[in-house]
């Protein structure tokens, strides 16, 4: 059929910024006084608005053997609440056309509100609702513990997806950043009411949430009505919990089989959280390495000169606590084994010598450079916004980001790829038809 | 399609198809000499331009045997000019902070660029540039066709679901080109030459079968002076082969089954439809918000929520093609329920919308879905680009101006006539996954 196929060259989050000041980088920030932050800013030419909250209620929160709790909860949040059913909240939400949708990740869970300006009153009431009133009806739990454990297993058609949660596992033995946010099909089908209940009124504060709102509205005005529909929630008094620990697996190489025609790889190891402060050189460094789509070194060597893969990438994903690095790339099976040689010996190689002059230059052209471009729309900015106050950058990182990328030199990659490039750490996994891939194991 | 993609019928099912109302007024429209028209959008709401060279060439114009040879061109356009080295395009571009990349449907080839507003004539100059000197070097055909082959393995051959599109698109159209896929059969892929990308290239990469849509903050005078510079110097080809194939009336209902390697069955139904220059297509568009548009819809509540058969569903109207199209009804079959159970309530949900009349509450909320999508739409400039070349390849960008107004206009009673003319079991195809345990080794 017709396929409309569209393309994201996704850099990791938050890379970069502009040459100049970008007011429109930098909200307008107050923390309200139930302790939410929020993040604004203005922007006028359409009547929207977009509205972006986070909250520290991630899967790093699951009591043990209640693993896949804070995702439950995060689902069930938009299914029913003190004064409406599941079915009068999605009505009301169609019926003005919003998008309202939840989600979950290790350390956050999200809420996320686009609206037409007029809806404002009614879209922010609808959110209120559901983030301080939810109820979690017995028979609403059950229908989405089906649809979660439903979705564990649709993943399992996913090779892509498998290798992830296989990297994650023996990267994190034992830690919430080393297994899925949606928990086991076990852990799930146990999950009882009074441990979401529990869970929501413990994590689901507004102390602990950050909310961007971009688009149609003033500061002012959006703080007056959230005041208005957050006036009964409060602060919670729980204590901050410490950070679970994630101590890294050793060197492995895991196979998964499956009748598949190509072996879908991923090699990598610990990376560094997003505060470290040779995050910025690692950046550079990563970029030519796999990160910089077409203009990286992987992309040269697996796909253009040998035609390997259709895609390859690498990738330093950098959490508030913990941080992965990895290569990804599918071949056929046939192939496996060379594409993971030459994969290894370009880590090896920018380990050993220093990039070129000019791959330096043009990774440090495109991040600084592409910075203002990415954040091209309501929703990115909202998105980028809540993550520079989550990751504590401070409102002026827009402007400080061009000058922490133009001092990396050609040293500071050397060193970072001999510091946070570890081939004897690597853990190698490949889920193919194991057979026809010929890697002795 | 080189690098990274989503489909966009995940999105809100009409939102490719939503207008831009209010802004096609500020649509210039521009002839060249040659015969390229160009379409340009002012808006100044971010600081990037999107640029985009639209050939009005896929795979709906080509032949057996050949198929994919409009994708595979679009591969081999980044392999350089006599000025530009195999690969540069990217580069270039990425050093001054832009993105590009490229796609191929049915009905076009898409090259685009988004850059700053100082930057973008560096990506109008290599888009003139390769219009007319691509050199689809002779060195670089043999491994790119290994990275298309991987491409397909990657999308198709272990993608289940993409696999039942399109064997299920193979059978739903007997002689019209739709019946193939836009990536190729594989066999085919294996078999095309460098000849035949250069008949294909000579033939279709003409001024006067392409378009330029440019978006964003940039001013038109010197936008306008620069590809007149550029593609203006490029003279018009021959008038290109048309497409006169159309497809036979489908007398009785077709069945596909799949048996792959899966964990969830999958169903897909392909409905004959007009595409988007008949007037039933408002009404068309708005049938598929009343069965899928948000969890408050038909399906949703029916499959999903109240019988709890699917995890989820869709419906999708693809008016915007060329050629006829189809209207799509899928749904994923959770676990251990029976695909035809699936099926038979797809069918009474079907029957009752070809009987009897929806509720004026119902049209009202299905419009207000579309329009409140249709402003969100407009977030992108990209997007805007994107969606102002589909209606230029399909009807004529002009129609975007009558759309909203059109879909204002229909009455439940349209709804009704589209779906008992087109949901018509005799005039559908049905495609269903059926999951294999895996073969062990």
């Amino acid at each position: 059929m017709k396929k409309l196929i569209l393309v994201f060259l996704s850099w990791t989050l938050l890379a970069s910024a502009p040459p100049v000041l970008e007011a429109r980088l930098t909200p307008k920030r107050s923390v309200l006084e139930n302790g939410m932050v929020l993040l604004t800013s203005e922007e006028r030419a359409l009547p929207m608005i977009t509205l972006n909250l986070l909250i520290k209620a991630g899967s790093r929160y699951d009591p043990q053997g209640r693993e896949g709790l804070a995702n439950l909860a995060a689902r069930l949040l938009t299914y029913g609440t003190r004064s409406r059913t599941a079915l009068q909240i999605s009505e009301e939400l169609d019926f003005i056309g919003a998008g309202l949708s939840t989600g979950c990740s290790e350390d956050l869970a999200t809420v996320s509100l686009t609206l037409l300006k007029k809806d404002l009153d009614a879209g922010l009431n609808l959110l209120a609702d559901v983030l301080t009133a939810s109820v979690f009806p017995p028979e609403e739990i059950d229908r989405q513990k089906k649809s979660v454990i439903a979705s564990i297993r649709a993943r399992d058609e996913e090779p892509g997806a498998i290798a992830q949660t296989k990297f994650l596992e023996a990267l994190f033995p034992g830690s919430p950043y080393g297994r899925p946010v949606e928990g086991t099909e076990g852990a799930v089908e146990r999950m009882e009411r009074a441990e979401l209940v529990e869970f929501h009124g413990r994590f689901y504060r507004p102390n602990r949430a950050i909310l961007a709102v971009v688009g149609d509205v003033s500061h002012q005005e959006i703080t007056e009505r959230l005041a208005k529909v957050f006036q009964s929630w409060d602060r919670g008094g729980a204590a901050e919990e410490p950070v679970p620990s994630a101590s890294p697996g050793p060197a492995n190489s895991i196979r998964i089989q499956k009748n598949l025609t190509q072996a879908n790889i991923i090699i990598g190891h610990e990376g560094v959280p997003r505060s470290h402060p040779d995050y910025y050189a690692i950046q550079v460094m990563d970029y030519i390495l796999g990160g910089g789509g077409f203009s990286s070194r992987l992309m040269d060597s697996v796909r253009n000169e040998r035609g390997l893969a259709y895609s390859v990438y690498s990738m330093f994903d950098a959490g508030k606590y913990v941080g992965t690095f990895q290569v990804t790339m599918q071949t056929k099976n046939e192939s496996a084994d060379e594409a993971i040689r030459i994969a290894i010996e370009e880590i090896r190689r920018i380990r050993e010598q220093r990039v070129g002059e000019d791959e330096l230059q043009a990774a440090k052209d495109y991040l600084i450079g592409s910075f203002p471009l990415r954040f091209d729309t309501n929703r990115r900015l909202a998105g980028f916004f809540a993550q520079v106050e989550f990751f504590e950058l401070g409102l002026d990182y827009p402007d400080r980001y061009p000058e922490m990328i133009r001092k990396v030199s050609r040293e500071d990659v050397l060193s970072a790829a001999k510091r946070y490039l570890q081939p004897e750490k690597l853990i190698v996994v490949v889920v193919a038809n194991q057979e026809k891939t010929g890697i002795k194991k | 399609m080189r690098f990274w993609f989503f489909f966009f019928s995940l999105l809100v099912p009409a939102f490719l198809s939503l207008p831009v109302q209010a802004q096609t007024s500020q649509i210039q429209d521009v002839m060249l000499e040659n015969g390229l028209k160009v379409l340009l959008l002012e808006n100044h709401k971010s600081p990037s331009v999107t640029f985009q060279v639209w050939y009005r060439v896929g795979s709906r114009n080509e032949e057996d045997g050949k198929s994919g040879l409009s994708h595979f061109l679009e591969h081999m356009m980044f392999k350089g000019t006599p000025k530009v080295g195999p690969e540069e395009y990217s580069r270039i571009v990425a050093k001054n902070g832009g993105r590009s990349n490229a796609f191929t449907s049915a009905d076009h080839t898409v090259y685009f660029a988004t850059m700053s507003r100082e930057k973008i004539g560096i990506a109008i100059e290599l888009e003139a540039d390769r219009m007319a000197n691509a050199l689809l070097d002779g060195s670089y055909f043999e491994p790119e066709k290994k990275v298309i082959m991987e491409e397909r393995r990657l999308r198709t051959e272990d993608n289940p679901t993409a696999a039942l599109a399109e064997v299920t698109g193979a059978v739903a159209y007997t002689v019209h080109p739709y019946r193939r896929p836009v990536i190729g059969w594989m066999g085919d892929i294996e078999g095309l030459s460098r000849e035949d990308l250069q008949r294909h290239y000579r033939r279709y990469y003409v001024p006067n079968n392409a378009f330029i849509v440019v978006a964003g903050d940039f001013s038109t005078p010197e936008i306008l002076s620069k590809i007149k510079a550029t593609f203006g110097k490029i003279p018009r080809g021959p008038e290109t082969p048309k497409v006169r194939v159309e497809e036979v009336p489908q007398r009785g209902e077709r069945r596909v089954v799949l048996k792959k390697e899966a964990e969830l069955p999958f169903l897909l139904f392909y409905y004959h439809a007009p595409n988007f220059k008949d007037p039933d297509s408002f009404a068309l568009d708005l049938l598929s918000v009343v069965l899928a548009g948000g969890r408050s819809s038909r399906l949703y509540q029916e499959l999903v929520y109240h019988k709890r058969l699917a995890l989820g569903v869709d419906a999708d109207y693809e008016g915007l093609s060329v050629d006829p199209t189809v209207f799509s009804i899928t749904a994923q079959v959770m676990p251990d329920k029976d695909p035809a159970e699936v099926e038979r309530a797809i069918d009474s949900l079907v029957a009752r919308m070809r009987a009897e009349l929806i509720s004026e509450k119902e049209l009202e909320k299905a419009k207000n879905q579309v329009e409140a999508s249709f402003v969100f739409g407009q977030d992108s400039v990209f997007g805007q680009a994107m969606r102002i070349g589909q209606y230029e390849s399909v009807a004529g960008w002009r129609l975007l101006d009558s759309y909203l107004a059109g879909i204002r206009k229909v009455t439940a009673a349209d709804i009704l006539k589209v779906a008992k003319q087109y949901l018509d079991t005799d005039r559908r195809t049905v495609g269903t996954l059926i999951p294999i345990k895996e073969k062990k080794q």
